[in-house]
């Protein structure tokens, strides 16, 4: 079932995306659906992951909330490191931080420590069961919990809904 | 409309240069890093939807341009950090603490 589930994903990726590089042409269309299924039925066992991703309507409206809070953390991120460059004393505060994820879904991880890449000032280094080890430019709190608070949350809310 | 695309690709522009200059006075490798994934993401970002703006029949496959970096440039940053960390590259004095370091000490000495 979960096989099945991830090969409709994964197709519909594949097909979108065949979609949007050679527009709704007849013939094109066919090679494409074809090669599509065939790429999503090969490796539909290695993308199991992809049925970790839930079906609901409040899923679906997640992920594309999700979309501009990811981008506004983006912008941020850019101008905030853009900021530290250019200021002549480069106020930096560096260091890697523990934090710990409630999500339990390898894709949800994936995503989460992408995100965390991508936002102001952290990066993530190792990934390792339930913790992340966080390289962060600022270091604001030292443990776990402070950390985690600072770093995770902002996300974390909309990944477990979307992944869980 | 060429206007605006032009003010959105010279804005990327602007942040690609100070992603390099990030790389050139950041103190070590992870700060460079730092660097040289937010600002330089931003800025292809915003220099692809420019040249979209400018040649509206392009954008829907610089759009998708878009989401290849946005989807690959983070991998890519973490398995280079982690390669880094693994092969011992220090951390610049500056550094406040390294809980992955302590970490993998405990586990070694476990071991």
């Amino acid at each position: 079932m979960r096989k099945i589930k991830a090969f409709i994903l994964s197709y519909l990726i594949l097909i979108l995306l065949w979609l949007a590089l050679t527009g709704w042409k007849g013939d094109e269309l066919i090679i494409g659906s074809l090669s599509a299924v065939i790429l999503a039925w090969v490796f539909s066992a290695r993308l199991i992951i992809m049925a970790e991703f839930r079906l609901s309507p409040k899923s679906l409206w997640f992920s594309f909330v999700y979309i501009f809070v990811f981008l506004r953390e983006l912008v941020m991120s850019a101008v905030d490191v853009a900021r530290r460059v250019i200021s002549p004393a480069l106020p930096i505060n560096p260091g890697i931080v523990k934090v710990r994820t409630r999500l339990k879904s390898k894709l949800g991880r994936i995503v989460l420590a992408n995100s965390i890449t991508l936002t102001p000032g952290t990066m993530t280094v190792e990934s390792k069961g339930e913790y992340l080890y966080i390289h962060w430019i600022d270091i604001k709190g030292e443990d776990i919990e402070t950390a985690t608070k600072n770093i995770v949350n902002t996300f974390e809310r909309y990944l477990e809904v979307i992944y869980g | 409309m060429i206007l605006i695309a032009a003010i959105i690709c010279l804005s990327g522009s602007v942040f690609l240069f100070l992603g390099a200059l990030g790389v050139v006075r950041m103190p070590d490798v992870y700060n460079r890093m730092q660097a040289g994934t937010k600002a330089t993401t931003l800025g292809s970002m915003l220099t692809l939807l420019g040249i979209g703006l400018a040649h509206l029949e392009w954008l829907p496959k610089l759009m998708l341009l878009v989401l290849f970096i946005l989807f690959t440039n983070p991998v890519s940053t973490h398995a280079m950090a982690r390669a880094a960390h693994f092969a011992g590259i220090k951390l610049t004095e500056i550094t406040k603490q390294d809980n992955l370091a302590e970490d993998s000490i405990e586990e070694d000495e476990n071991a």
